[in-house]
């Protein structure tokens, strides 16, 4: 791949209001992983009020309220995500902005509400309670995938999306069936789409390098000691809670093993 | 006073004695508890006959009920709270234990405001602003401001004292036919940019100002007023406002608690006279020596909390961070990257608390020089400033159960 004269631009696509759970910090982790090797970098906040742009290298979405939704997606109609989808630009999206960048999503008490089409997956409503908690994926590609989710959405895929990895704790998408684990978020074309917070790529850098990787080509490995030790701590508690709930469940009927 | 509620008084206090003779706790939830258990009307019984203002709002309901117990003390004895017993069961606790005070000033924890409302009948409620914090357990902030609106309407009887330069609580606070609006500051807005009302984008002008593009909503006009440390009342006087308590947004909080008092007759000169020497709230703002270095301690919980501490250190000082997520903390500490720590950049911080992992890499991203020490008290001694070195005074900020830990350590518990 060539030498880059002009810095990586990545647009954080209203912050204000798909940010709720500090799904921003993607981008920033996002910009310094390049910056530390020597490539310039530029976050650009977009503001609800501004037209996103067009000449940007890659877009980051966050999580957000339901109100914050449908407002993000009535800004959005215009194309220019379309656009940057048809032109291979890279698009990383945390759960609300997962769930509009898919067909439909639900509001409020049960309203569907009509999403960017962009991914084929729709979301519906968990049955039960809300899924918070760690979310431990597990990811051919990448690895074990770490980090937090809260959410109340079931999004199932359609043909055309993969999952972004299968959950080994947690909900995830909730879309369980036939047998398989659930699967977290999805993987269509240049989008990437989770459920996980922390934000996700400060706990999973191998995600991060893998989405700059796709702009800026291979890059050198970075010395990620911190993250290093973050995810084995946040992986012997998934465990340690896990062993408790298999503790607990042997007082009761068996339960299937998700 | 009722057989029931005298015998649940009684049992409350056995049970909160039992507590702290047997070193479990200082009592006040566990006698609260027992007290509604056998009479569940307790709280409203305990309030009959009482004058009660109540105080809530994401950030500086400790603060806020402490200086406006000082303002209307400076009149009558004044029945109140701590702030680590915010929901009805310290609350009946507190009322409980005192049956004199006519007055009363409770702190509410923010989704308690209706029930609580509904049980004692306050004669005002000052509300203080909304921003995200433990989303694992209230999941959205709108929803907040639309509970408290909805009790509001039910309850027209209630004088509302509100911050009408944060939307949410605005719009929480137009509800009622009784308000007086504070213009208290809103520093923090990233959790009102669309209407609460009607969802639309909300636009601000550089003097405060805010209006929702598509329903109108908009800031209400305030009869108290904050420029700086002045204070400017309804008739027009100033007051320059000279706390003990650091931060302009504890001049807000003082503003808000004046205008609740003037409900009870007390002259804003006179309330600020008496919230100027306060010099700490339950170990909030609290300088102490430790090791032989001086400390002080900042409590922040939340990302609007955190800007504000962070507004607070003063340069020169070493920094300790300190994170926690135990269940009063919010179990996901993401927000910690809706922190502008890159403000500390050029210095050095020290990671510390449950969850010094996720602040180690928050700090590394930021740009922040920095190392993780495990225990509370050794991250005191790791703390250095980068002119006075390991001999600087130390700011620890830290979040709610990494604070009460730190209360522990320099010994103010």
């Amino acid at each position: 791949m060539p030498e880059r004269r002009d810095p990586v631009r990545i647009a954080l696509v209203f912050p204000s209001l798909l940010g709720t759970y500090g799904d921003g910090g993607n981008a920033s982790v996002l910009a310094q992983r390049l910056r530390w090797r020597g490539i310039d970098a530029e976050v650009i906040d977009v503001a609800v009020d501004e037209s996103v742009p067009e000449q940007v290298d890659m877009y980051v979405f966050g999580g957000g309220e339901d109100t914050a939704q449908t407002l993000a997606v009535s800004r959005l109609s215009n194309g220019v995500l379309r656009r940057a989808v048809d032109a291979d630009k890279t698009v990383f999206a945390v759960c609300a902005g997962f769930q509009i960048l898919g067909e439909t999503f639900l509001v409020g008490r049960g309203d569907v509400v009509p999403g960017l089409g962009l991914l084929d997956c729709r979301t519906d409503r968990l049955p039960g309670s809300r899924a918070v908690g760690e979310l431990l994926g597990d990811s051919s590609e990448l690895g074990l995938l770490t980090g937090y989710e809260n959410h109340g959405g079931r999004t199932v895929l359609g043909p055309a999306a993969q999952p972004l990895a299968r959950v080994r704790s947690g909900v995830g998408n909730g879309d369980v069936g036939d047998g398989e684990a659930a699967g977290d978020g999805a993987v269509q074309g240049s989008i990437v789409a989770t459920y996980l917070h922390g934000p996700a790529l400060a706990r999973n850098p191998r995600l991060a390098d893998h989405l700059l990787s796709r702009v800026v080509g291979d890059l050198e490995p970075l010395d990620d000691r911190e993250e290093d030790e973050l995810r084995t701590e946040r992986l012997a508690f998934v465990r340690r809670s896990q062993r408790t709930r298999r503790w607990r469940r042997q007082w009761r009927p068996p339960a299937r093993d998700t | 006073m009722t057989v029931r509620f005298a015998l649940a008084r009684a049992a409350g206090r056995t049970a909160a004695e039992l507590s702290r003779v047997t070193g479990r706790g200082g009592g006040t939830t566990i006698g609260g508890r027992v007290t509604l258990l056998v009479d569940p009307q307790a709280l409203a019984r305990a309030a009959a006959g009482r004058e009660l203002a109540l105080v809530s709002g994401t950030n500086g309901k400790t603060t806020t009920r402490t200086l406006l117990v000082a303002a209307l003390s400076t009149k009558q004895p004044v029945v109140s709270n701590s702030g680590g017993a915010n929901l009805p069961t310290g609350l009946t606790a507190a009322l409980a234990t005192d049956r004199t005070s006519r007055l009363g000033v409770l702190e509410v924890d923010e989704p308690f405001l209706p029930q609580v409302a509904t049980a004692v009948h306050p004669r005002a409620v000052v509300l203080l602003n909304l921003s995200r914090d433990q989303l694992d357990r209230y999941a959205e902030v709108r929803r907040l401001a639309g509970i408290w609106h909805d009790a509001l309407a039910a309850e027209p009887g209630i004088a509302v004292v509100a911050n009408a330069d944060d939307p949410l609580v605005a719009w929480a606070a137009s509800a009622s036919p009784d308000v007086t609006w504070v213009s208290a500051g809103q520093r923090w807005t990233y959790d009102s940019t669309s209407c609460p009302a009607c969802g639309d984008v909300l636009t601000r002008d550089s003097a405060g100002g805010w209006r929702s593009e598509g329903c109108g909503l908009s800031r209400p006009k305030p009869s108290w007023e904050v420029r700086g440390d002045t204070v400017f009342d309804p008739t027009g006087v100033s007051h320059e406002v000279r706390l003990a308590l650091p931060g302009q947004v504890n001049v807000g909080n003082a503003a808000l608690a004046a205008a609740a008092a003037a409900l009870w007759d007390v002259p804003a000169a006179q309330a600020f006279a008496a919230m100027a020497a306060i010099p700490s709230v339950e170990g909030r703002y609290l300088e102490t020596t430790y090791d032989g270095r001086l400390v002080r301690l900042l409590l922040a919980k939340n990302p609007a909390g955190w800007s504000e501490a962070l507004q607070m250190a003063r340069p020169d000082t070493g920094v300790v961070i300190a994170v926690n997520a135990r269940a009063a903390d919010g179990r996901d500490p993401s927000w910690l990257w809706d922190v502008p720590f890159e403000v500390l950049r050029g210095r050095h911080a020290v990671a510390t608390g449950e969850r010094s992992r996720d602040v180690a890499v928050r700090l590394r991203y930021a740009g922040v020089d920095h190392v993780r020490v495990d225990d509370l008290a050794a991250a005191i001694g790791a703390a250095r400033s980068e002119t006075t070195g390991g001999d600087s005074a130390v700011e620890v900020l830290a979040n709610y159960t990494a604070f009460q830990g730190y209360r522990k350590v320099v010994g103010d518990a």
